[in-house]
């Protein structure tokens, strides 16, 4: 009956957001009154989860190399069976959204992604989710026998247990349906996806060739680059960085906007993220209005500047 | 080859959220209803595949009746036949559930559904279907060529991209990539009078109970005013970030 939770890893590291997605499941546990179980693929850090209140740690090898989904899918199936839980938790990374459907498929579990809160009440089970874009919020109730609850990126504080819990390695089948031909990973630089400080240019910069201003903002914050939708449509920018509503979701702690005005599709893309920095020419830009911190002026004055007085700052 | 793209019908990307009968439901009122943008991707890399190397492609929607002008729309694009699974949406498990059953007794080589919908963003309609009918799937496809009875997929991932080869039949979710911006296509004159020739079928839908359902609704708090910084004191931007935000 134990809680299931799925802590995803990359090439046998953890990712990042395992350990927030870890302290939730310990929080629901508790409020559920029961156990938590925590299962790994092919991760080589499991130890790094010892501290989060799990009864029971599961690694398991898996003769697959990358993230296929099916197995993946398939081999929590098995576990989930043989634990009979009841409740299952997973990121809303764009692994675990892939897997996410075709596990509630297999189970014929009821599944809420991108939910942003412990449950409201436990029986039945009722939880807050982000629906339109971040424009609003849902309450809605599972309803069926099984249930999987998607935690959206970072909505709380990681919280460690003073226990202890030993991890179990066992081997699981596979059931590949996609063969992976080709992987290109970013090496060695903050992902949008991961990054705890993502900076952002639209139309502002002119052309690409500004693009260095950017880049050498996000180098010193150590941060990820993304692009609005317009940039990207002219090809400044890869798709890949475009972030907004059709986009790629941002939902990071600090997000700097510079020369982007604010539709409000890019706004609901990047809404998530705590605080946001908006820097355009234009004071009457949209984003201002729904900006933490902003600066009336020229991208091409205050990034030079804000970049050296960071760099000096480290 | 023949190609079924699974379509939602959600408010147009700029509408107004709001909320009616104590925040309980949507309120449709003055909202323009448009194709799922991930899903128009899908549909128009569909159609280019049509004309490339040859397919039919249908396109589905569970829903109601509501739907139709924008079935009408992707008949209008190139679509050469319409169906609509007739029963209200009420959640993915049962939209998933009823492409499912009918994908069972009319099989096709490649389906497409968006990787996510922009109203609910729920993102697991095709994973469902992928499991349901134990398809091959692709999520999060960005790039798709078929040869023969096989496909090369590109999925987008977090921080990167992989390249996947499956076999037909074989579901993917799409998104912006599979086409660009650009390569949408409006509906013409010609195309608007030809789809009304097009054969538009309404079918019951099976017996199936929703695990979800959305209690109420709520809208974020609203904002604090911005701060504004003068241009020439990023030192108080700085210091605003790092002892008030503590972002930094």
């Amino acid at each position: 009956m134990s809680i299931l939770l799925f802590a995803e890893s990359q090439q046998g590291k953890l990712k990042k957001g395992s350990y927030e997605l870890c302290s939730y499941g310990f929080a629901l546990a508790q409020q559920q009154n029961t156990s938590l179980t925590i299962v790994t693929i092919n991760c080589e850090e499991t130890d790094q989860l010892a501290q989060y209140g799990a009864s029971k740690l599961i690694n398991l090898k898996a003769k697959v190399g990358y993230f296929e989904a099916n197995t993946y899918a398939s081999a929590l199936v098995d576990i989930a069976k043989s634990e009979q839980s009841k409740i299952i938790v997973i990121s809303s990374s764009a692994d675990a959204k892939y897997m996410g459907g075709i596990l509630a498929g297999k189970l014929q579990a009821g599944y809420v992604t991108n939910v942003v809160e412990l449950p409201s009440t436990s029986e039945p089970l009722t939880v807050k989710h982000s629906v339109f874009s971040n424009k609003a919020f849902a309450n809605t109730t599972l309803t069926g026998k099984i249930h999987i609850i998607g935690l959206a990126n970072n909505v709380l504080e990681e919280t460690t247990q003073s226990s202890s819990t030993t991890v179990e390695q066992q081997d699981t089948q596979v059931a590949i349906k996609c063969t992976q031909s080709s992987v290109e990973q970013i090496q060695g630089k903050a992902t949008i996806a991961d990054a705890d400080v993502v900076v952002s240019g639209g139309r502002g910069l002119k052309g690409p060739e500004n693009w260095g201003l950017i880049e050498d903002l996000a180098d010193v914050l150590g941060a990820a680059t993304a692009c609005s939708k317009p940039v990207s449509d002219m090809g400044w920018r890869p798709h890949s960085e475009h972030v907004g509503q059709t986009g790629k979701p941002v939902a990071t702690n600090l997000y700097i906007a510079v020369g982007i005005s604010g539709a409000i599709q890019h706004i609901a893309g990047v809404n998530a993220s705590k605080v946001k920095v908006v820097i355009n020419t234009d004071p009457e830009a949209p984003f201002f209005k729904a900006a933490d911190y902003g600066i009336v002026g020229d991208a091409f004055e205050v990034l030079p500047k804000l970049t050296e007085k960071l760099k000096a700052r480290s | 080859m023949k190609i079924l793209v699974c379509l939602s019908c959600v408010p147009d990307t700029t509408s107004k959220i709001n909320f009616k009968d104590n925040d309980k439901f949507f309120d449709e009122q003055g909202v323009q209803f448009v194709i799922n943008p991930n899903d128009e991707f899908g549909l128009t890399r569909a159609i280019w595949l049509k004309e490339k190397i040859g397919a039919t492609v249908d396109v589905l929607h569970v829903g109601e009746a509501s739907a139709d002008p924008t079935l009408r729309k992707a008949l209008a694009i190139g679509a050469d036949k319409a169906i609509r699974i007739d029963t209200p949406a009420t959640d993915a498990f049962v939209v998933a559930d009823q492409i499912s059953d009918f994908i069972q007794s009319n099989p096709y080589n490649l389906i497409i559904a968006g990787r996510e919908s922009i109203d609910y963003n729920g993102s697991m309609v095709p994973g469902m279907i992928a499991a349901n009918c134990d398809l091959a799937f692709v999520n999060n496809c960005v790039k798709l060529e078929i040869d023969g009875s096989s496909a090369s997929c590109t999925r987008e991932m977090d921080g990167g991209m992989e390249v996947l080869s499956a076999d037909l039949p074989l579901i993917i979710g799409s998104q912006k990539g599979l086409v660009e911006e650009t390569d949408l296509r409006i509906p013409n004159m010609r195309g608007i009078m030809q789809a009304r020739q097009k054969p538009f079928e309404v079918v019951p839908a099976k017996e199936s109970s929703p695990k979800t359902a959305i209690s109420s609704f709520e809208k974020p708090a609203p904002k604090a005013a911005v701060k504004l910084v003068p241009a020439d004191n990023i030192d108080q931007l700085i210091d605003l970030l790092q002892n008030e935000a503590k972002v930094l």
